[in-house]
């Protein structure tokens, strides 16, 4: 097994970059503990690239602060912050060996690791990814699950006080997708190593997080476990981030039931019951095989929904629906409380 | 009116066979998916429903016309790619209007038809707009625009999709099925994703090495697989497979599964053996009583729902199970199968064996 990670604490303070005019990173607070496994989900343009970039040295701060263990790293070198970054594409050298390219971080001059010791690090992060039997094997001869563990664990064994992941998934078909999900997830939590990962797929950030930060504009919209995001979303704009099929949001006044001063109400697909409250018109039915999805209109609103196995109904009839503990938004999208209605 | 019918529909591209007899039909009016992994053959299909490759052999009617030697200009399908091939020089509403302009049409019948179709699009504000700076999802409805307004009598889209991000794609899903929805053209389109099939389709060819696997409506693929394939290549999580000694035999309503007794649909036919046994992972309850025991090896919170991880004497499975249920990594549990949801599998063909569950399903068109 491999040897502990340092203990690492990342934390932004106030972290601000600008591009010019335009802003990508406001304000950023955020801290990633020791042994988290923390996911910024966004969509292209929030800031959660740059983010990464900030931390890993890649670009500079225009004001905040970037700690590492408490101490400020804003001027060191990406060198000399101790992190490691994997990028989307597999950026592995085609010409050298899977060994070679785990052993290359390690003979950089400011380790001075014996050859001993570089073999005896790299058949350790091999057994840990699974790919033993491939180490003599040229990069290029690899699948691109394979190449993406190569990629994944050449920033392993330098065991850093970080990893900052952009995207490493996105490039790899579903089903490999789902298998490294799990496997990463695995990697890390054995490991205890403190992770930075930045996505734009809800489910990567779902199933994986200790912790989800969800960007906005350059700006943390929420920051929390992914149930407590998922189940008590802030606002519009992130209980819509999460959640397949999206979450309705509809006219607080759509059903009969008191709203009070919200202006609208968030109704996930799967709270909302059947055969009392308003009648709403099936316009499709889908057959996803594990759930049956209803495409529904009332009052001229589209609603997804969710309907039960045993109670199928057919496009063109119609059904009565009601919401379950809905959430509550103000004019602005943002979420109220059911004691402030 | 178009009904296509595919006969024997065979090709071979010098020594290799990119479709091997596939047959089905494809309904008036239906929104129809070929389904498969890359190089299983369903763009090489649907390349010759559009006249765009010629067949080695077999037949493919249109409303009962043969029409598989014919030029795809006397075919009147329509064809969209995945990269929307629109003139760069020319604005979006002279980009929709060219089919007819070259068709001779009057010029004021074509502004009332781009008018229209921009309508149904939802596009009217963009037509004076150069094609250079839209969006891809405006791009994407700028050449189906430039499909429909010649009215054909069938729709083929390759991969139409393919190009926009997760997020967009779910929408433009949506928007093209309601769009089918309004317009009821018969459209065939080619897909390798799944869910985009299982959710877009009235019915799915499912292929795979240049043969159709199974031919069906959405949830029949997906409750009764007619393969392993089938089985394996739909649903996400896909299904969990236990390998089985055997033999089974007609009649047989349960299994033994290492000391552990398994109720399974009653078979209509026997197999030697090895099996597979197949199940979905909302099939797999998990259940402290149950006598086939498993250490929870993982959980994926997914919102709505947890997917567990499962390590059994017989392999690992996944469940998928409520989000509220409380289950954590390490836990050992018993898991319990929905005994009218299992599939049985001739491990050495990969095929379904027969049973009340699946008899009738695997018809072929």
């Amino acid at each position: 097994m491999m040897g502990h990670f340092v203990m690492a604490e990342v934390t932004l303070e106030k972290l601000c970059k600008s591009f010019g005019r335009e802003k990508a990173v406001i304000d950023l607070d955020l801290s990633i503990e020791d042994g988290g496994f923390v996911v910024l989900l966004g969509p292209s343009g929030a800031g959660k690239t740059t983010t990464l970039r900030l931390i890993a040295g890649l670009e500079k701060i225009d004001s905040g602060a970037v700690k590492i263990d408490g101490r400020i790293v804003n001027d060191e070198m990406p060198a000399e912050r101790d992190v490691a970054m994997v990028f989307q594409q597999y950026s592995l050298y085609p010409h050298m060996s899977v060994r070679n390219n785990l052993a290359f971080p390690l003979r950089a001059p400011v380790f001075s690791f014996s050859e001993a010791e570089i073999a005896r690090k790299v058949s350790e992060v091999a057994e840990i990814l699974n790919i033993t039997d491939k180490l003599d094997n040229r990069a290029t001869e690899l699948s691109g699950g394979e190449m993406q563990r190569v990629a994944i664990g050449r920033a392993l064994v330098r065991q850093p006080a970080i990893f900052l992941m952009d995207e490493p998934l996105s490039s790899l078909d579903a089903r490999l997708r789902a298998d490294l999900r799990v496997e990463l997830k695995r990697i890390q939590s054995d490991l205890g190593a403190t992770l930075l990962y930045v996505t734009h797929d809800q489910i990567e950030a779902l199933s994986m997080a200790t912790k989800i930060g969800v960007l906005r504009d350059g700006a943390l919209a929420q920051c929390g476990p992914p149930r407590e995001i998922y189940e008590h979303p802030n606002s519009v704009y992130v209980a819509g981030r999460l959640g397949l099929p999206r979450i309705n949001i509809l006219p607080s006044d759509l059903f009969s039931a008191t709203a009070g001063r919200a202006d609208q109400i968030g109704l996930r697909p799967e709270h909302i019951t059947y055969g009392a409250g308003e009648e709403a018109a099936v316009k499709r039915v889908e057959h996803l095989g594990d759930q049956i999805r209803l495409h529904l209109e009332l009052k001229g609103h589209a609603i997804t929904a969710l309907s039960p196995k045993d109670n199928p109904c057919s496009a063109g009839s119609t059904i009565k629906i009601q919401p379950v503990n809905p959430l509550y938004f103000d004019e602005n999208g943002n979420r109220m409380m059911e004691r402030n209605l | 009116m178009a009904e296509i019918v595919i006969k024997n529909l065979r090709k071979d591209f010098g020594d290799y066979t990119a479709v091997r007899g596939s047959s089905f039909t494809i309904a008036d009016g239906e929104f129809f998916m070929l389904l498969g992994p890359s190089g299983c053959g369903k763009t090489t299909t649907l390349r010759m429903i559009a006249g765009l490759e010629l067949p080695t052999a077999g037949e493919i009617y249109l409303d009962g016309e043969e029409i598989s030697r014919r030029p795809p200009s006397a075919r009147d399908i329509a064809f969209v790619f995945q990269m929307f091939a629109l003139y760069p020089h020319m604005n979006v509403r002279q980009n929709i209007s060219y089919p007819l302009i070259s068709q001779g049409m009057k010029r004021r019948a074509v502004r009332a038809k781009v008018a229209e179709v921009a309508g149904m699009l939802g596009i009217q504000h963009i037509l004076d707009k150069s094609v250079g700076g839209l969006s891809s999802g405006d791009r994407q409805r700028v050449a189906l625009g430039r499909a429909m307004v010649r009215e054909p009598r069938a729709f083929m889209m390759d991969e139409p999709l393919g190009a926009l991000d997760a997020e967009f794609r779910e929408r433009m899903a949506e928007e093209l099925r309601a769009l089918h929805d309004r317009m009821n053209a018969t459209t065939v389109y080619v897909t390798h994703d799944q869910l985009e099939a299982m959710q877009m389709g009235d019915k799915i060819v499912v292929m795979n090495n240049a043969v159709v696997e199974q031919f069906g409506a959405p949830a029949d693929i997906y409750d009764k697989p007619a393969s392993r394939f089938v089985a394996d290549f739909i649903g996400s999580p896909s299904m969990n497979f236990l390998k089985l000694n055997g033999p089974v035999s007609a009649g047989q309503t349960m299994l033994d599964l290492g000391g552990c007794r398994i109720d399974i649909p009653r078979q209509l036919e026997g197999c030697a053996g090895p099996l597979i046994l197949g199940v979905r992972p909302e099939q797999v309850a998990l259940s402290g009583s149950g006598a086939l025991r498993a250490r929870v090896r993982a959980v994926e919170y997914l919102g709505a729902s947890q997917i567990v991880v499962l390590q059994s004497e017989y392999g690992e499975l996944k469940a998928r199970v409520e989000a509220a249920a409380p289950v954590s990594v390490g836990d050992n549990t018993g898991i319990v199968f929905n005994a009218e949801t299992l599939s049985l599998f001739d491990k050495a063909s990969g095929r379904a064996i027969r049973s009340s569950l699946n008899d009738g399903a695997f018809c072929h068109g």
